[in-house]
């Protein structure tokens, strides 16, 4: 049961990760691609009626992680303190940026807001990177499986841990590069014309970047969580995560003219890289750093068994009901958007 | 100041921002589908135009109201670890739910409503403008319902390490504490809602512009809002008050200030609580009418504070009693206010009658106030429990976030609303002043 929850806990933020994942990448893209209003307005329309539903996925896999693991919830967001409350500023920041543009048009508030878009977009995919590297890393778990890290300390990714150091960092460039040409990769497929090509442009020049720093973080990874090399030890089928995602690289770049593909494959990377990390840690949530054999995993932290099974029962149908509401908005709003196009 | 006061205020202060957006949002929706099914059944372009008008300003709400929420959710974790690790297992339960039924459905729904309007037709159009609102009131209820709980805990058995265990789903989605605050709440979004819309029409009356658009908005405003109003006090006031009689008894003499119990009580309509002196100063008081209320007996017994130990009275009386009765205060005012502008609408008069399109207009704040004063009621009523009779707020903090990194963060969240309250109101001005011609 707890390991059910634990699956559905991180397809949730997978999906989360491949939605949003878009839209932050769009944001960043767009300093880069869009040369005039009009394309930067096209390069909104193309996430305008979906992002704030992609942001739901993480509200979502947010109470859901609440409710089926509370002492994980508790722990790591008071632990991580700091960092999930800039975090909140920059999802703040983000929203109103891209909600309040073009209500006002003129040429002081349109770049502005366009360039809280890109930065607060950037400086988010680069925060994710670094939660999932502290993740991987494990943290100073106490007796009561508490902790509280600085944004940084030595920079060292032993014992008296910051939320940034060489590995947490070097992660979190690979997430903004991943989410970079993650988001060109969506440009170039809902834009045409000149906006498209340039923003496969970066997709393929980004892609470089993205397999270098997947190569280095794997090997990092290992070297710094033992307990990742272990689970693929005794598990082997667990393979069929990382060959995903390196099917998901390598796609990206053989079919990067074939539409819908290479977008797709993206997806898969991102999702077969998050799975990796996730069946990697299993049986543990929250790692030490300090003691390999504490830390958090899913039974001592999940909620009591009838609240899962109870939770099962809404979660279900409620998650189908969702799918059916993204698969119908999706479709509505298919294909490349047009220079011009109705609004509100 | 201590880290555990600061941790209260950093709740209090960005749930009390927070809730300024999602009450219109609410209320706004109700009314959305109501100028939708207007311009569906009458196929009349004016409805259509008055439909997209408010549609900008309810986006820029809406997304006032998800930026600032999110916030909300994480903050239980962030700052109240130890009150997550306990009851996360059953208020985690409402919260989730509402990210799974409501969210997904507002947020899917209104990117169709805002963009979608030639792509779904009249009718696919008004079925989402309908699934907004639906999903911003499931919102609401599990939101409640997570509040309920808190408020009157049921459904639960504790654990061998005390931790709270949910044991009966049911009885957590049907704890009669939800019912009344539910529907109390959501009359209070309505109200914010009609008075809203009915103060734009009134603005555009006195100044002479989109007068066709006013008269809608003052019309539709003042209807919903009367009934609102109404419903209000009563049966759902009334309903609420009951539970609080009931379950917080302490917490209702704090409300009332009555500090001694007595057969025959009074009903303070003003006064200031001494709570040193166990008094409340320069009344002006209602004879009996608290017992009549509360038992529907003129004579029947109401405790009084000094019938409880100090150490479970609310740990803010003034706070409360004031928030109370600015709340109670204000529903009365919004009924004459309503009444009067309704009495005009019958006899026609009302489009011409500056003086009360005047009083709609300006009175567009104070829903607001009245709102955000029932919630504090709610809360600072609760104190000092974070769960009543179960846990104290004292113990649910997070204990290694000190008082210096909650401050931190605390400050910077009153900066960013700052800003983020100017904005909002220059944009919905710049809206008001586009008007519905324009859309």
């Amino acid at each position: 049961m707890q390991t059910i929850w634990f699956m559905l806990v991180a397809v949730m933020i997978a999906v989360y990760v491949v939605l949003d994942g878009f839209d932050l990448g769009a944001g960043i893209v767009q300093l880069l691609v869009a040369r005039t209003d009009g394309e930067r307005r096209q390069v909104l329309r193309s996430i305008g009626p979906v992002w704030d539903g992609n942001e739901v996925w993480l509200l979502a896999g947010g109470g859901t992680l609440y409710f089926a693991f509370p002492a994980l919830y508790a722990s790591s967001f008071s632990g991580f303190y700091l960092p999930l409350m800039m975090v909140l500023w920059l999802l703040i920041l983000r929203g109103i940026s891209i909600e309040f543009r073009n209500h006002i048009d003129s040429l002081v508030w349109k770049p502005f807001w366009d360039a809280v878009f890109g930065g607060a977009s950037a400086l988010l995919a680069i925060f994710f990177g670094a939660a999932l590297g502290n993740v991987v890393r494990g943290v100073p778990l106490d007796n009561a499986g508490e902790f509280f890290l600085p944004l940084w300390t030595n920079f060292g990714v032993g014992g008296d841990v910051g939320i940034l150091d060489w590995y947490t960092v070097l992660v979190a460039v690979a997430a903004f590069a991943t989410l970079l040409v993650h988001g060109a990769l969506w440009v170039a497929l809902k834009t045409d014309g000149a906006l498209g090509e340039r923003a496969s442009g970066v997709a393929r020049t980004g892609w470089w970047g993205v397999a270098v720093l997947t190569v280095a973080i794997t090997w990092c990874s290992f070297r710094i969580q033992p307990r990742l090399g272990e689970s693929f030890g005794a598990r082997p089928w667990g393979y069929v995560f990382p060959l995903l995602a390196v099917a998901g690289l390598i796609g990206m770049r053989a079919l990067h003219r074939a539409g819908l593909a290479p977008f797709l494959c993206s997806s898969l990377f991102i999702v077969g890289m998050l799975t990796s990390a996730a069946f990697g840690l299993y049986p543990y949530v929250l790692p030490s750093n300090l003691d390999p054999r504490a830390g958090l995993t899913v039974s001592n932290a999940a909620a009591a068994p009838y609240g899962l099974k109870v939770g099962l029962v809404w979660f279900i149908p409620g998650m189908l009901l969702t799918v059916g509401y993204f698969v119908y908005t999706y479709r509505s709003f298919a294909g490349k958007v047009p220079a011009e196009d109705e609004g509100y | 100041m201590d880290a555990l006061t600061i941790h209260r205020l950093h709740f209090a202060f960005t749930v009390t921002f927070h809730y300024i957006f999602p009450q219109l949002t609410m209320g706004l929706a109700l009314l959305l589908v109501v100028l939708k099914t207007m311009a569906l059944r009458t196929g009349d372009e004016h409805y259509s135009r008055a439909v997209r008008f408010w549609a900008r300003i309810f986006a820029i709400n809406f997304a006032m109201g998800v930026v600032t929420g999110i916030p909300m959710e994480f903050q239980f974790g962030t700052n109240w670890s130890r009150f997550s690790k306990s009851a996360g297992g059953v208020i985690g339960q409402t919260l989730a739910m509402e990210g799974v039924f409501s969210f997904f459905l507002e947020s899917s729904f209104l990117g169709l409503f805002l963009f979608g309007e030639k792509r779904l037709g009249p009718k696919g159009h008004w079925f989402a403008c309908f699934l907004v609102f639906l999903g911003s009131w499931l919102s609401g209820f599990f939101i409640v319902a997570t509040d309920a709980w808190m408020q009157h805990p049921v459904g639960y058995a504790l654990g061998p390490q005390g931790e709270i265990l949910l044991s009966s789903f049911w009885a957590l989605l049907l704890n009669p504490w939800l019912l009344w605050q539910y529907l109390h709440n959501m009359m209070g979004a309505v109200v914010t809602g009609a008075f809203a819309m009915s103060a734009v029409g009134a603005f555009y009356l006195l100044v002479k512009r989109q007068e066709p658009y006013g008269r809608t908005f003052v019309r539709v405003g003042v209807i919903a809002g009367l009934a609102a109003a109404f419903l209000m006090l009563f049966p759902t006031g009334d309903g609420q008050g009951k539970n609080i009689a009931f379950h917080q008894p302490a917490t209702l003499a704090a409300m009332e200030g009555l500090f001694v119990t007595e057969a025959g009580a009074p009903l303070a309509l003003i006064g200031q609580p001494d709570v040193e002196h166990r008094q409340l100063d320069n009344p002006l008081q209602i004879p009996r009418a608290l017992s009549f209320l509360t038992y529907q007996r003129w004579k029947a017994q109401v405790r009084g504070l000094d019938a409880f130990p100090q150490d479970v009275w609310p740990d803010n009386i003034p706070l409360l009693y004031f928030s109370y009765h600015i709340m109670v205060g204000l529903g009365t005012i919004f009924i004459a206010v309503m009444a009067l502008a309704a009495l005009e609408l019958w006899r026609g008069r009302l489009f011409t009658e500056r003086k009360v399109l005047w009083l709609l207009m300006l009175s567009a704040p104070f829903p607001y106030i009245a709102n955000t004063a029932g919630w504090i009621t709610a809360e600072a009523g609760r104190q000092p429990w974070l769960i009543y009779g179960l846990m104290r707020t004292a113990v649910g903090v997070s204990p290694h976030v000190s008082a210096g990194n909650a401050l931190f963060t605390l400050i910077g969240f009153m900066g960013m609303y700052t800003v983020l309250a100017m904005l909002f109101l220059l944009l919905v001005y710049h809206e008001i002043d586009r008007g519905p011609e324009a859309a």
